[in-house]
């Protein structure tokens, strides 16, 4: 039971991990229509920034927690935003209009390329960082395994919170939220009513950067170490949050980080570790076979 | 002069839309253009917004060439279109989609812009936080009406604003067309399948046919044409 319990923790810490990845990719569909295939990438650059921005403070003496981490966050945010616009002009605008394919291939490149960046300059071996944030609560006691609910993991908890109320606040409620949903809706029109949606559209991008790089830079913290391959790995994950809570809908993509998180925090407790992995991807085969539309989402065709 | 089209044509690909239309404007008046299907009637009106753009000729707007203007900074020199298929927001709420027409409007216009366009429709208040998908196709012609309104136009485009609605409601429409001219000084072109209450009302038409107009003169003219009754009158549409 306590372990269970620890279980949870460990699957909810990591579902909102992967949510707020899976907004970037939910957004970025909802606008264009299209998988951004280096979306991926974007978290794990935020991660190496992190590490260095890390490291670069421990070698400045900077303990002062909270303002280490705003910092580090300001500065992965800023790099990676800039990362996602470019990702936008560069993979995907100058293709707008062209087959549906060109854009997916040259945002796969965008996403080797910039692995291979950060292979050759960072080096293929795993990064670990100075401990941030250490310790944590032990909530309960049992049988001998104690449930302790970690700093960092009410840290990203509640980042996570106060990130999702913003952002909803800012897609319901503001103009600007107004304009990136009929954007969605149609683009065409958006702009007859004096939109730039080309604007909107690199918001967008920036915007699921960002979200991208909050996740970075909490995994970075959560797990001392980091790697050029994470991205991919928690990009597919991310992916299949979004596809199994309907990609398009942004309650849908933090739902499916949950479940996702949790599904693989139970699957490596009882289990098999080594095989975790696997069951995110039978997830998605079965939510592409069985429920295309996702959890939350709406079928394509609709009465207009 | 308002808007004044010289020469002007448009393709799709490789198909040759608009075939050099000569079209003007005067301010306060009611135009109206009329012609068969696939004439060329949606793609006159989407080209001011170079959707398609000009391929050769000129587009000039209250004293401006906005031949070459971006699509998105054309509503804000002051043209507002209700577009063929109305284009309404479904999965907005109908308030929504009317604070979409004021994306550059002045926030002080807000109250008076809104309390004018619910007078004119007041189905759209009782509706204001009904998603507009749900609405029924009057409404939602309303709603297309009331959003282009928002953005107080010069020039109000109107892309067969009676299609699929019933009597009561066309006949509700061509008043408030009307009503917009007299009224408010609404300058309106106005494109419409029904030529006969599009004739009645407007000042001015012209007839387009595969992209080219083939006739044009003041509303009572064209009624009495011989050519537009055969045509697009006695049982031609
Ligand atoms: N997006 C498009 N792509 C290719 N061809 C188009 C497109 N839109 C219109 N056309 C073609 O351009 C021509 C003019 O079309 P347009 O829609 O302007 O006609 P219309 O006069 O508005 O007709 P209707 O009364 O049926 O609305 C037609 O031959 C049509 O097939
Ligand atoms: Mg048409």
């Amino acid at each position: 039971m306590a372990y269970a319990l620890q279980q949870l923790i460990n699957g909810l810490t990591l579902g909102a991990v992967y949510g707020l990845i899976a907004i970037g990719y939910t957004m970025v569909y909802g606008i264009i229509g299209m998988i951004n295939f280096a979306h991926g990438d974007i978290f794990m650059v935020s991660a190496f920034i992190a590490v260095t921005a890390f490291t670069l403070l421990a070698a400045f003496d900077i303990t002062s927690l909270p303002l280490a981490i705003t910092a580090v966050l300001i500065t992965a945010i800023f790099f990676t935003s800039a990362y996602g616009w470019a990702v936008e002009r560069m993979a995907y605008r100058p293709l707008r209009g062209s087959t549906r394919l060109a854009p997916l291939i040259s945002a796969i490149g965008m996403s080797i390329f910039l692995q291979n960046m950060v292979q050759l300059t960072q080096g293929a071996r795993v990064k670990p960082i100075p401990p941030v944030l250490e310790g944590g609560i032990e909530i309960w006691q049992s049988g001998g395994f104690t449930v302790q609910i970690s700093w960092t993991q009410i840290m990203i908890v509640l980042v996570t919170i106060v990130l999702m109320v913003a952002f909803t606040y800012l897609i319901t409620q503001t103009a600007f939220g107004r304009q990136q949903r009929a954007c969605e809706q149609d683009s065409t029109m958006t702009a007859l009513l004096g939109i730039n949606v080309d604007r909107t559209i690199s918001a967008t991008f920036m915007l699921g950067a960002a979200l991208a790089a909050v996740a970075g830079v909490m995994v970075t913290v959560y797990y001392g170490v980091v790697d050029f391959f994470i991205g991919f790995v928690a990009g597919i994950k991310a992916f299949t949050a979004a596809v199994l809570g309907g990609i398009g809908s942004l309650p849908g993509a933090m739902l499916g980080g949950l479940i996702i998180g949790l599904i693989e925090a139970f699957w490596a407790a009882y289990l098999s570790p080594e095989y975790k992995d696997v069951a995110t991807f039978a997830i998605l085969i079965l939510v592409l076979m069985f429920r295309p539309s996702g959890l939350l989402g709406r079928p394509e065709v609709e009465k207009v | 002069m308002m808007l004044h089209m010289e020469g002007v044509h448009a393709h799709y690909g490789h198909i040759h839309a608009l075939r050099g239309v000569d079209v003007t404007v005067q301010v306060g008046e009611i135009v109206t253009l009329i012609g068969a299907n696939g004439a060329g009637k949606s793609t006159l009106m989407m080209s001011l917004f170079g959707k398609p753009g000009a391929s050769s000729g000129r587009i000039v707007f209250d004293g401006e060439d906005i031949t070459r203007v971006p699509s998105h900074l054309i509503s804000r020199r002051g043209i507002a279109i209700v577009p063929e298929g109305r284009r309404i927001f479904p999965r907005m709420t109908v308030m929504e989609n009317l604070l979409m027409g004021t994306a550059f409007a002045d926030p002080a216009n807000f109250n008076a812009d809104i309390k004018r366009v619910y007078a004119m429709f007041p189905i759209l208040e009782e509706r204001a936080a009904q998603r507009a998908g749900t609405l029924s196709g009057g409404e939602q012609q309303m709603l297309a009406i009331g959003r282009a309104l928002m953005s107080r136009p010069k020039l109000l485009l109107l892309d067969e604003p009676s299609l699929g609605l019933a009597p009561i409601y066309i006949k509700r429409i061509f008043q408030i067309i009307r009503e917009l001219n007299t009224e408010h000084g609404m300058t309106v072109l106005l494109v419409e399948q029904n030529a006969h209450h599009a004739l009645r009302v407007a000042h001015r038409g012209y007839v387009l046919q595969h992209g080219e107009i083939v006739l044009a003169g003041s509303g009572q003219e064209l009624l009495a044409s011989p050519e537009v009754r055969a045509a697009y009158l006695e049982g031609g549409h």
